[in-house]
Formats: C-alpha cells, structure tokens, sequence
C-alpha cells in the first residue's frame, strides 16, 4: 500500500497561518492515490477549504510542502497545474456561452507537437489546439454531462444543476490529473444533490482520474468516497474508509461529527467491561484497568429489549417518527440514551436495553481535567488561562500560613515571598462554571465546542489572547459562541511547583 | 383624486424643467434675435453654428481625450483599490474621494499653486487637460467599484485554474465582467468633462473656449461681441436637447426589448 | 536556529507572489492622486498661512475676516446653499416619493424625463432659464439668483432620492400600516427616517457645489443680487482678466471654504455615492 509510485500528491507538514494570526491548517500530513475518491469532512471553519486551494495554487502554504507526482509545486501558479477545480457556486464565466466556457481552457492551453524544419530534421514546438480539435473535445465533455445542444446557450439561462454540469465538464475537459471539487454540490436541493451524488460517482469510476472532494456533509462523504479525511481546527482527526470512519471513531469528535451518536462518560473496569450509565457492559477494547473513557453507542445499535432483560432499563420520554425509522430518547437514570428502532415504543413505557459488544466503542478520555502554567500573583492570587483567579496559596507548601503582609510562613517558619513564583495549575473538569457576566470570573472566553454526552455537556471555552482553553462539564444549556466569564472556586484551584523544564501539556 | 394630484405636480414640476428648454427651442428657428417676438421661420442661427465650431471641437476633444484617460487610469485604479485589502487601497479611496466632495474651484486654485511652485506658466492646455482628469476619474472609479463587488470573486481564481495567466485572467474575465461599469464610467466622465466650466475658466489657454466658457462670456459677462452669439447657442441648445433625447431613448428601448423577451421565455 | 528558519520561510512565502499582481494596478492612479490633488491642497494651506514673500503669518485670515463684504459673501454663502438645499429637497421629495410608488416601467420613463436635461451643458441650462425670466419679466437680482440655482440643482436631488426610496423594503411600512400606524404615521416613522441616506446624498449634491457655482450667480445677479465664495476665490486667482492677482488671499478663501466642507461631510457622516448619485448606475 505505501507504494511511492501510487502517490499522485502528498503534503508534508502543510500549514497555512493568515495575516490576522488564524492558523487555518495545522502541519498536517497526507498523501493521495492515483485514481482515489478522498473526501476532506469537517465543519465549516475546520481548514477544509484552505487545503483544497493550497492545492489548487490559489493559497500559498506558509511551511511545508505539496508533492505531485514526487515534485515540490508550492511555488507553482494555479495556471501551470495539471489540477483543475470545480468552484462552491460554480463560477462559471457570464459573458461566455457554455460552449465558450468549457472551451475557455482548451483555447490557452499549448502543445508539444512533432514538428520539422526545412532540413528535415525534427523538433517539438508548443502550438494551440485547432478549432476543430476544440470542438469535438467540448462535444465529447458536453455528452459525459448530458448537455449536448446546450453550446449556444447563455450560463444565466441555466438552471442550478445544468451549471454545475458545465463546470463539471469547464473542468474535465482540460483532462487534469486531479480533479478539485470545493462543496460543489452545496447550492442544489436535495434531490437533485443525491442524484449528482451518483453521477459523480459514476465519472470517477469511468475517467480514473484522482477526486478531492471537500464538503461538511457527513452523508455525502460516507456515500462518495474511497478515503474520507476528517478535519477539525486545521487538524487531521482520522483518515480511513467510510465505514472505518463510521464504526471506528478514533474520538468523541469524530463520533459526534460522522453519523448521530451517543456518547457518555465511563470507566473501564478491565477485562473488557466497560461501566457507564451506571451499568457493566461487554466489550471488545481493551484499556488501563479503571482508567475514565469515553464511550460511543450509535443510536441504531441500540437494541430495545423486555424491561427485565435488558443491561440497562429507563423511560421513553421522547419518540419522533423519522421517515424508515422512530427517534426515541429514553432515560435511564439522569442519562438520556437516543435509540433508532423501526418498532416505536410508546411514550412513558419503560424498557430494557442492549448493546453488542463490537458495537460499544471505548476511547481514550480527551480531557480529565484542565493543566496550565501559571504564576502568583503579588495579591496572592494566581494568573493563568489569561486570567486572574484567587488561590489557596498555602497548598504549596505542607502546613505553611499566611501572615498579615501576604508572606508565606512554611511550617518551619522560613518566611517565603511566592511573587512571580511559577507553578502548575490543575482544575477539574466538574469544577468550573461560567457566567453570562463576563465580570464575573477571572477569564473572559467564547465558548468554541458543546459535546452531549448523555446527561452532560462538555464544554470548551477559549480565551481571546492566547487561546487558553477551559474544558468543563455542565448540565445547563449554553450557544456556541456566547461570550461567558469563566468562574473557578478559590478551593478547586489546585497549585503545585512548577519543576523546571517541564513542558506545557494541558492534556 | 389622490392619483391625480400627483400627476399635477410632476407635471407641474417637469413644467418648470422643460418650459424653459423648450421656449428655447422654438425660438432657435426664429429669424429675429430677441425671444418673444416671432419674426418668421429660419435656420439661419443653425448656419451661424460654423462660426462656434472651434468651440465644439475643443469642447469635444477635450471631454473625449480626458475621459478616454479618465477611464484607463479609474478602471486600473478601481481594480488596484478592490484587490488591495491593505491600508493603502484604503488610502487611495479616501484620496479619490476628495475631488468628488471638494469644490470644483478650490481644486482647480490648488492645481494653480502646483503650478506656480514648479514655475511652470498656468494656463496651458495640458492643465487642463489634467484638471478634467482630476475631475472625471473618481466618478470612473465609482461607478466601476459596483461591478467589481458584485463579480464573484471566484472567477478570477477559476481562470488561473483553467490554464490562464494573470494578465489573461484580468482581460478575458475580470475586464468582460465589469465592462458595463467601465463604459458608464466613461460616459459620465465626458457629461462632467463637457459640463465643467470652473476648472476649465482657471486653467484654460485664454484664446482656448469651451461651450461653457463661451456662453458664459454671453450671458454673464453679456460683452457686445459675445451677446451676439446668444441666438447660436440656442441652436446649440436645441441639437443636445435632440441629441439627447434621442440616446436616452435608443439606450432605453433595447434593454427593454430584451427584458420583455426573458420574460416571455 | 529553528526558529529564525520558520520566520525565513514564512516571509518567503509572503513574498512569493505570482509575478504580476493586481494590487499593483492602482499604483499610476495612487501617484496621480497624490501628486495632483494631495500635494496642492497642501499647498493651499501652506499659502494660505504665508505673505507674498514667503514668510509665515496669520495676516490673510486677518484680512479676510477684517473685509465685511468678504465675511458677508461667506455668510450669505452658507444660508444660500441652505435655503437652495431646503428648497430642492422640498420640491424633489415628492417627486422622487410619487415615482417610487408607481409602476416601475412608468416611473422609469418620468425618471428619464427628470435626468435628461442632466445632460445639457447647465450654462446653456442657465442661459434657457434667463431668457425664460427675462421673457416673463422678472428682474435679475436674488429672486432670479435662487431660481436659476434651483433649476439647475433640481436633477440632482431627484436621483439619490428615487433610488433610495425604490430599494426600501415595501413591507416595512405595511408591517407599521398592519401595527396600526395611519398614513401619516407610517411616512414619518418609518419611510422618511429610512429615506435619511438619499436624503443626506442629494443634499451633499447640491450644497456643496453650489458654495462654489458662482456662474449662475453671475448670470442671474446682474447688479443687485448676491455672489458666492467661489467668486472670491476666482477673483483672487483670475483677477479681471485672467491673470493672477491674489493668490495668498485666494488660497486662505479656500482653505476656509475646504474647512467648511470637511465640516459638512463631517456632521452629516460622509458621503457616498454608491446610491446611484449623479447617475453613476444608469
């Protein structure tokens, strides 16, 4: 599989930084096949797009680089590519006709011919495509798009679907070796985007050339791909095939991401059972003996049995018909479980539920609890996460107190001034709380991430400054994007000495 | 009763706009002189319009000549302004700005004090020529900014893609799509070429006369030899008047036509 | 080591653009602008603060304000161009308002009507309106002076106005209509406070020429009516017969005339004429 010669385009520590200071794409690292359907999924924002136009040479990467073909092209200009895109709102080109706009290419592009000179001796020269060559190659991408008699007519005439076919066709005509499509199936309605799903399906197989394919619909990324590449914040999340992707998520961003998921906070017993929603579980991972994990049950996976004989029992409270199958969300103690069944079961009935073993997917805990860097303050107090926060600072030492003018009195009686004092701060992650008073707390964020989980949300608010990061649980309902002010009682904060040379880790 | 009212007044207003032109008019094909007192149908102001086709030209070939410039140098800076995110594409709008908002004679006495700095004679016909530059460029970029915004911005990229070069990219895409701002740029470039009288007056060779500058020595300053001309320029009146009508209605009706065919469709 | 690698790179690749660039485009443009507009009105306020021999004083402000007939032609100046404004204003709303409501493709063909005469030469426009007075015999003096700067400003107002009013969104005023406003109502709370852009646009197109259009003062004055700054500044630059006579003086004029503008475009929040002012989108 790790063939040099497959690989038609690698990038290598990629990254993309914006003048505003935004890292769009993060050193990440990829290769693509020759002749592969690989898919970049991710909400919007995630660097998806930032990649595609590195790609394309709209974008210039601010490290790394882009092989094609084994050949560094960073540098390239988009117009000496053999990449050609297809755009999110098609751009096609309003003062040309469609004949035009798929001719645009042709009629640049040069090439070497055999040619001889008076002597008879042979040379290449680059020359233009003749008209008729133009001609019959429109025709012929005209047809793989089922648009023929169109040449004549005006873009603007066209309806949604037709113009994403000539920018289709604008594209493939050019014969590229890879073909860019920026979510080019965003501005459709659905029936006709499942219907261009296929038939895009359809011209990948048939031209076999390479597809990158870039959209924030999960469902259209599982149906087209080979290779589906899950990004988030710049940042790889998981590279695998559809259904690896799907049953296999490598974390809760993931789960949450592809597909609808439970997702709930749980303790790995050992010996492949697993403990949540306050029940043991058969499963198939295996992990530390009492280490905290994350676990992903997909609703239809839950299986609803007789009240008494099920691993776990609990109410429907909620039941949606949702087409082929019913939503239900049951509670099973504080915890609310989502099941998809084609059976409903009526609302207030209680039942038992089970799960097969290879369908608990267990994974590392991202988060348990919060780490920084911080120092003391001349007030005692301790900054750190771009914040001021009142602290214990007796805890550093054993036994010390504080004497009227703020010094440190160790159980010795040594007098210590702690001022600028380094340390490492640890707060858990049931221990923060966050107000719409932004005055309200040492440090002032937005909330950037809300994860369900069960009867929880994980929440992650992020400072403006430095992009210090709070993770924390809550039961109460918040917006991504509200600004809150971040609040951490003075007895949760728990401060050690910092030893020196030890790296950052907030994980 | 409401519906008529309305009518009344934009009659009566269209009343006082057109009155005046069209007393005009029918007076230029008066033999006499004076207005008022009908002497007998002629065309002989029409034939004196010979002894003012100096005037016309100048008139012509400066409006024609600044604004063919006004538009190269307004769409390439509309252009640089557009694509130029930084402070100095900001810089230059605001600079653009200033002979739009800025009183026509505090422009034209600026360029004067240019001049005298550089000891340079001020009154030539190349001030002037500059002066109706100054004076046209920022309504080019103006009415060029519009089109440039409205263009999808991936157009340009989508011609890289395709194989062209950036200089092809700008003229076989990005000049197409903004042409209908370019043009209106520079028709409206030559209607404040042809209307400007103050910069014209200060930076003018003083044997150079524009329609303005002409009639404005007839009417304002009313010397013998100028007054004469009066009945001329009616007939100059007259012609734009016509000449006018006729554009408006020619640009008018084609767009319409082609309106009415979509909607057919 | 590493690091001073990484800035290295990070500049390069800042740097390495594609050859040509478009932002380039503006630089003739941008050297035009500042040698030709910026560096002269430099030069007005340095001429303006300067004797003949080059010295610095403040002498030409003193001597402007200490001349009555100088202080009153400003003064008289400004309530001009307020009175021609209001009076513009007045006249061209309800036109602009009647067009808005009527059937587009009719409301065009009135608003051509309005904007045609835009296009003859406006001394020609001002010698029409005179002989039109002088046929119904009105005298040349103030009266004259404020018509023929009406008759010629009038187009202007029209314009910004319709196309502001046209962009509104009509559902605006039923939603105030279906609160229960009255007709009344419905204009001053609603279509009249969203009108304000046009409002202020056309206003600019007529105030701030007309502080300067002393030649249909000269036409229409004869020789009792009023004059404009812009004559003041003329005079000093053009003297009697066009050549150059007071320029210390003329340049303080304009830098009060500037002051006065900058003044104006201050307090009413700038200008802008992407509403189709003068036409720009016919």
């Amino acid at each position: 599989m790790e063939n040099k010669k497959d690989k038609i385009i690698e990038l290598i520590d990629l990254t993309r930084e914006f003048e505003d200071g935004l890292v769009a794409v993060d050193g990440i690292n990829l290769y693509v096949r020759k002749g592969e359907f690989v898919t970049f999924l991710g909400p919007s924002g995630c660097g998806k797009t930032t990649t595609l136009r590195m790609i394309a040479g709209f974008d210039k990467p601010t490290s790394g680089k882009i092989l094609l073909n084994g050949k560094d092209i960073s540098d390239l200009p988009p117009n000496k590519r053999p990449i050609n895109t297809v755009f999110q709102r098609y751009a096609l080109f309003p003062h040309l006709n469609v004949y035009d706009n798929i001719a645009f290419g042709l009629k640049l592009k040069k090439v070497n011919t055999p040619c001889q000179d008076k002597n008879g001796n042979g040379f290449e020269k680059k020359v233009k495509l003749s008209k008729s060559e133009i001609a019959a190659k429109v025709d012929k991408a005209l047809k793989m798009v089922d648009l023929e008699g169109f040449e004549k007519r005006s873009v603007s005439t066209l309806s949604g679907g037709q113009q994403q076919r000539v920018a289709i066709a604008r594209a493939l005509v050019n014969e590229p070796e890879i073909l860019l499509l920026d979510e080019p199936l965003g501005a459709l309605d659905l029936k006709m985007r499942k219907d261009m799903q296929l038939e895009l399906k359809e011209m990948h197989k048939k031209l076999g050339i390479t597809f990158i394919y870039v959209t924030h619909d999960q469902e259209e990324a599982l149906t087209m791909s080979d290779t589906i590449v899950v990004m988030k914040d710049g940042v790889i999340q998981q590279i695998g095939t559809p259904t690896d992707i799907y049953n296999e998520p490598k974390n809760s961003f993931v789960a949450d991401f592809i597909g609808e998921s439970n997702i709930f906070s749980g303790t790995y017993l050992g010996n492949k059972k697993v403990k949540f929603i306050d029940k043991t579980f058969d499963c198939v991972d295996d992990f530390e003996p009492n280490e905290k994990v994350d676990v992903v049950v997909r609703p239809e996976d839950v299986e609803i049995v007789d009240a008494d004989n099920g691993t776990a029992k609990g109410k429907i409270i909620n039941s949606i018909f949702k087409g082929i199958h019913y939503e239900m969300t049951m509670k099973v103690g504080k915890t609310e479980v989502v099941i998809q069944d084609t059976v409903e079961k009526k609302v207030g009935e209680t039942v038992g539920i089970v799960v097969k073993p290879d369908n608990i997917h267990i994974m590392k805990k991202e988060f348990s609890s919060n780490i920084y860097d911080g120092y003391i303050t001349k007030k005692n107090t301790v900054c750190f996460g771009d914040g001021e926060f009142e602290c214990d600072i007796t805890q550093l030492y054993p036994g010390s107190s504080v004497d009227e003018e703020g010094y440190l009195i160790t159980a010795d009686g040594e007098k210590i001034d702690l001022t600028d004092t380094d340390v490492k701060v640890e707060v858990g992650l049931k221990d923060i709380e966050i107000s719409d008073d932004q005055d309200k707390g040492g440090a002032v964020g937005n909330i950037v991430s809300i994860l369900y989980k069960g009867d929880h949300y994980q929440l992650i608010v992020r400072t403006d400054e430095n992009e210090e990061d709070f993770v924390f649980d809550t039961e109460d309902t918040w917006n991504v994007n509200d600004r809150v002010g971040v609040i951490i009682p003075k007895d949760k904060i728990k401060l050690t000495l910092a030893v020196e040379n030890e790296k950052d880790e907030r994980r | 009763m409401k519906k008529f009212l309305s009518f009344l007044y934009i009659a009566l207003i269209l009343a006082f706009i057109y009155i005046p032109i069209i007393i005009l008019v029918v007076y230029s094909f008066n033999k006499g002189k004076t207005i008022g007192i009908w002497e007998g149908f002629s065309l002989k102001w029409y034939e004196k319009l010979t002894d003012i086709k100096n005037v016309l030209f100048n008139t012509i070939t400066l409006a024609v000549v600044s604004s063919l410039i006004a538009t190269v140098l307004g769409t390439l800076g509309a252009i640089g302004i557009f694509y130029n995110k930084k402070k100095t594409g900001k810089f230059i709008k605001g600079l653009s700005q200033i002979p739009i908002v800025n009183s026509e004679v505090v422009t034209a006495c600026a360029l004067v004090l240019l001049f005298i700095i550089f000891r340079l004679p001020h009154r030539h016909i190349v001030w002037l020529y500059i002066g109706h530059i100054i004076l046209t460029t920022p309504f080019v970029v103006l009415s060029v900014m519009p089109k440039l915004k409205q263009m999808d911005g991936s157009l340009y990229e989508a011609a890289l893609d395709l194989g062209a070069t950036p200089t092809q990219a700008l003229f076989k895409v990005v000049l197409p799509e903004i042409m209908p701002g370019v043009f209106s740029g520079f028709m409206l470039a030559i209607t404040l070429s042809l209307d400007d009288y103050i910069v014209t007056a200060t930076l003018s060779p003083l044997d150079f006369d524009t329609v303005s500058t002409a009639v404005y020595k007839a009417i304002a300053l009313t010397t013998e030899t100028a007054s004469q001309r009066v009945p001329t320029y009616r007939a100059l009146t007259t012609i734009i008047f016509l000449l006018t009508v006729a554009i408006v209605v020619i640009i008018n009706v084609k767009p319409n036509k082609r309106r009415k065919a979509n909607e057919n469709r | 080591m590493k690091d001073v690698n990484a800035v290295e790179k990070k500049n390069a690749a800042s740097r390495r653009r594609f050859g040509f660039s478009r932002q380039s485009l503006c630089i003739p443009y941008g050297v035009f602008l500042l040698f030709f507009v910026l560096f002269p009105l430099l030069l007005v306020a340095y001429y303006a603060f300067t004797s003949a021999d080059g010295t610095f004083t403040f002498a030409n402000f003193a001597d402007f304000f200490a001349d009555k007939t100088k202080v009153s032609t400003l003064l008289i100046s400004i309530i001009v161009c307020i009175l021609v404004t209001a009076l513009c204003l007045v006249i061209a709303y309800p036109v602009a308002y009647i067009l808005a409501k009527m059937k587009k493709s009719v409301a065009f063909i009135f608003l051509m009507l309005f904007i045609t005469p835009m296009w003859i030469n406006f001394v020609l426009r001002a010698m029409a309106m005179k002989e039109l007075l002088s046929l119904i015999g009105i005298p040349l003096g103030n009266f004259a002076n404020i018509i023929g700067l009406v008759y010629d400003f009038l187009p202007f107002m029209v314009l910004p106005l319709y196309s502001t009013l046209i962009k509104m969104d009509k559902s605006l005023a039923e939603a105030a209509a279906d609160l229960g406003a009255g007709k009344v109502k419905v204009f001053t709370s609603i279509t009249l406070p969203l009108s304000m852009p046009g409002v202020i646009s056309g206003a600019m197109m007529v105030f701030l020429p007309v502080m300067s259009c002393y030649v249909i003062t000269d036409t229409f004055s004869g020789a009792t009516g009023f004059s404009v700054v812009g004559k003041l500044i003329s005079w000093c630059f053009l003297g009697e017969n066009g050549t150059l006579s007071n320029i210390n003086g003329g340049a303080t004029i304009a830098l009060v005339l500037l002051v006065i503008m900058f003044l104006t475009m201050w307090l009413t929040g700038g200008f802008k004429d992407e509403d189709g002012a003068r036409g720009t989108n016919l």
